[in-house]
């Protein structure tokens, strides 16, 4: 064919040009959902709980992930800063993924059980009172912000709209106990979503401040988990190359 | 006949492409200035003032909208409806459409500015836009396909000139990648949840984030650069056989590249072992058309002499060659392992958009202005001043990203005699401090160098208003004595 029929036929043009730009994306992308090497067959991944979703949703809305990456790389200098290189796995639940892709900050993968829930909180509300050279900015507003937790079913309804396991049913509830055990099944079940939220600040009350629940309560509980799920020491060394 | 002598201001519709184009200014001034804003939070972080709409966190995505869309969209739109009724010789196709074109895209760019510091975003990087918004902006954009169509088909040339490939690929690329980058189950008004999670999700963002930069920057300002360059220089484009090459090389291969973002990351190898090899190649198709819009000088090399609009375009064009040769680089798997999460980066990206996608606009918006307002530029001399700060402005930002991004690669991956890392993160930081300010400074002279041009541009058009003046009053006079 000769270029010329394609430059004097607008619609043979954009026939072809639609033709050539799907390409990339079919090949590259469309075989993740399909290839189950894709994702790692690991134990201990769970959804977030009401609380700590109510977190992440924050921590989307401040834009922490233009600063921090969640997304640990095999190399010995992130092992030795960070922890274990991050897993597929451990952010199949994460709509949207927060991966980052700049560290003007640290990696936040596992940050989860580093820090104190104090520090955290005192960190948050200013980072130059625990860490002088820090140019994060303060966040003074998530501790004086009471939490919104009225939506939060609506929230694990769309979640699972997705994919996300939360339970509605009976019998998603029951995989989940199966699944997950049922301290955690209970947590995942939208139709107690409020008090399960309620009961997981009262116990832990990670603002510290009894009584109250605010948006830094949500958003520590969030930080609180990141990369603990997996228990690393139940795989031997080589396990997840065979994923990769 | 009689068309031909009509005016070119009345045989096409430059009213749009009028609008567009102050509204890019307008978008470049208030982008690039939270650009130097937040650079110098980064520098000296009270500037957040404890204010959520001021933190880097929720400015940064008003940054990137405000330019990206903002500027480069409007600049894509204005001189897209004019290469497009020049090129076809034919008047813009249903201009009430182009017209809702206009005032949804500037309506939608500053709404999402205004979510953003109320906190209300997709949490994607370059597609922070909320459900209703995106929905608004696929709006806009299939009517700016049927206008932008629709007049190609009402040509009086039987060809398709080389620009309007490249705007054609661009617009249907945009519209792929954000239909599939977006799709989300909404919530509410104003929150959703993406419809894909971790892995996928990651590819999906990350294959429309390198498209962004593919299409909207790339492709569709090299249709730009297809138009004003041979019209700047008085000459035809160096290659014809070059530009079919490499158009439809560079949309084959732009579309892999996408993975090299997620080097090392939890996507599996082959994926990103994919990406980098095509971003290697990439390389080709993409000095295939610096090479062809520089040599479409050749021969008239003594313009850049006497011409500062040429010495904009020109300059842009390296600017291009640049940072694709520094992107191809980058996308290998071991550069990348320093460079990324980095500042490098970042300088990267502004070498390709102060560099190639914001010189080019402003050459092509001088070669725009006197014809769209029928004048002489206000002054020969400011433009060459916008240049010299522009160009020393990128060049402090280049260099200073350099600096902080090897300078911190370098420093997180170094270990002392006994095996121990040698730096804390907190020490890179530090150390990050000084690259800061000089970007921050570097900005401000880029910034600088708008605010000249939107000065030079505005007494052009007043000068082009009195004029038009005393001409009617002239006109009026003499029929008076009649």
């Amino acid at each position: 064919m000769r270029h010329e029929q394609i430059e004097t036929n607008s619609g043979l043009m954009l026939l072809l040009i639609l033709v050539v730009i799907s390409i990339g994306g079919l090949v590259e992308i469309v075989p993740l959902f399909y290839i189950n090497e894709t994702v790692e067959q690991v134990e201990g991944v769970r959804p977030y709980t009401p609380l700590e979703q109510r977190g992440r949703d924050i921590y989307v809305r401040e834009g922490c992930y233009l600063c921090h990456s969640q997304q640990i790389r095999p190399f010995r200098d992130e092992w030795q800063r960070y922890g274990h290189y991050s897993l597929a796995a451990e952010s199949q639940y994460d709509h949207p993924f927060q991966w980052g892709s700049k560290r003007t900050g640290p990696d936040l993968a596992r940050l989860g059980g580093k820090y104190s829930n104090q520090w955290h909180v005192q960190h948050l509300k200013a980072p130059r009172s625990v860490v002088p050279q820090s140019i994060m900015p303060n966040y003074p507003w998530l501790l004086e912000t009471d939490l919104d937790y009225s939506d939060v079913a609506e929230r694990m309804r769309a979640l699972r709209a997705t994919g996300v396991p939360y339970s509605v049913t009976q019998q998603e509830y029951d995989a989940n106990v199966k699944k997950f055990g049922q301290a955690v099944a209970d947590q995942l079940d939208i139709n107690q979503a409020r008090d399960s939220l309620l009961r997981q600040a009262r116990e832990k009350d990670f603002d510290g401040i009894p009584g109250r629940i605010t948006e830094m309560e949500a958003l520590v509980a969030y930080l609180q988990v990141l990369g603990t799920m997996v228990d690393f020491t139940r795989y031997d060394e080589g396990f997840f190359t065979t994923f990769r | 006949m009689a068309q031909s002598s009509a005016l070119p201001a009345e045989q096409y519709n430059y009213d749009i492409v009028r609008k567009f184009t102050i509204m890019a200014m307008v978008w470049a001034v208030i982008g690039m200035s939270v650009g130097v804003y937040i650079a110098s939070e980064l520098a000296w972080p009270f500037l957040n003032f404890d204010i959520p709409a001021l933190t880097f966190g929720r400015l940064r995505p008003v940054h990137t909208t405000l330019v990206i869309f903002g500027f480069g969209g409007s600049a894509l739109f204005a001189t897209s409806y004019y290469v497009v009724q020049r090129t076809c010789q034919a008047r813009l196709a249903f201009p009430w459409l182009a017209e809702f074109t206009f005032w949804g895209w500037t309506g939608g760019v500053a709404l999402g500015a205004l979510t953003y510091v109320s906190g209300i975003t997709q949490g994607r990087e370059y597609a922070e836009f909320e459900w209703p918004l995106d929905i608004a902006i696929t709006l806009v954009w299939v009517c700016y396909f049927l206008v932008y169509v629709e007049t190609i088909r009402r040509r009086s040339q039987p060809h398709i000139y080389v620009a309007n490939w490249f705007y054609l690929a661009f617009i249907l690329a945009v519209a792929l990648l954000h239909i599939f980058n977006n799709l989300a189950v909404p919530f509410s008004l104003t929150q959703s949840y993406s419809l894909f999670s971790g892995v996928q999700d990651a590819m999906t963002q990350w294959w429309y984030g390198h498209n962004a930069v593919g299409f909207f920057l790339t492709a569709a300002f090299l249709g730009m650069m297809y138009y004003f360059v041979p019209k700047q220089a008085g000459r035809p484009v160096y290659s014809y056989r070059l530009s079919i090459i490499h158009f439809w090389a560079l949309i084959f291969l732009y579309m892999w590249a996408g993975g090299h973002h997620l080097h090392w990351t939890s996507l599996p190898d082959w994926v990103s072992t994919l990406a980098a090899t095509f971003s290697v190649i990439l390389l080709m198709p993409s000095w295939g058309g610096m090479i062809n819009g520089i040599m479409t000088l050749s021969g008239a090399w003594d313009k850049l002499r006497s011409d500062p609009i040429m010495l904009f375009l020109i300059t842009s064009l390296s600017f291009y060659g640049m940072s694709t040769f520094e992107g191809p680089l980058m996308s290998l798997k071991s550069v990348n392992a320093l460079s990324h999460y980095t500042d490098w980066t970042i300088g990267h990206v502004h070498s390709g958009a102060l560099g190639w996608v914001a010189l080019v606009s402003f050459g092509s918006f001088y070669h725009l202005f006197p014809r769209l307002y029928d004048a002489k530029l206000h002054s020969q001399t400011l433009i060459y001043v916008h240049f010299w700060l522009a160009t020393i402005g990128i060049v402090l930002y280049i260099t200073s990203m350099w600096v902080a991004g090897i300078g911190q690669g370098l420093m997180l991956r170094s270990f002392d005699d006994y095996g121990n890392l040698a730096y804390t993160f907190i020490e890179t930081v530090e150390f990050m401090h000084t690259p800061y300010v000089w970007r921050a400074l570097g900005g401000a002279f880029f910034v600088a160098g708008v605010l000249v041009m939107a000065y030079n541009l505005v007494m052009t058009v007043r000068a082009s208003r009195r004029e038009q003046a005393a001409l009617e009053a002239k006109l009026a006079a003499k029929l008076a004595k009649a």
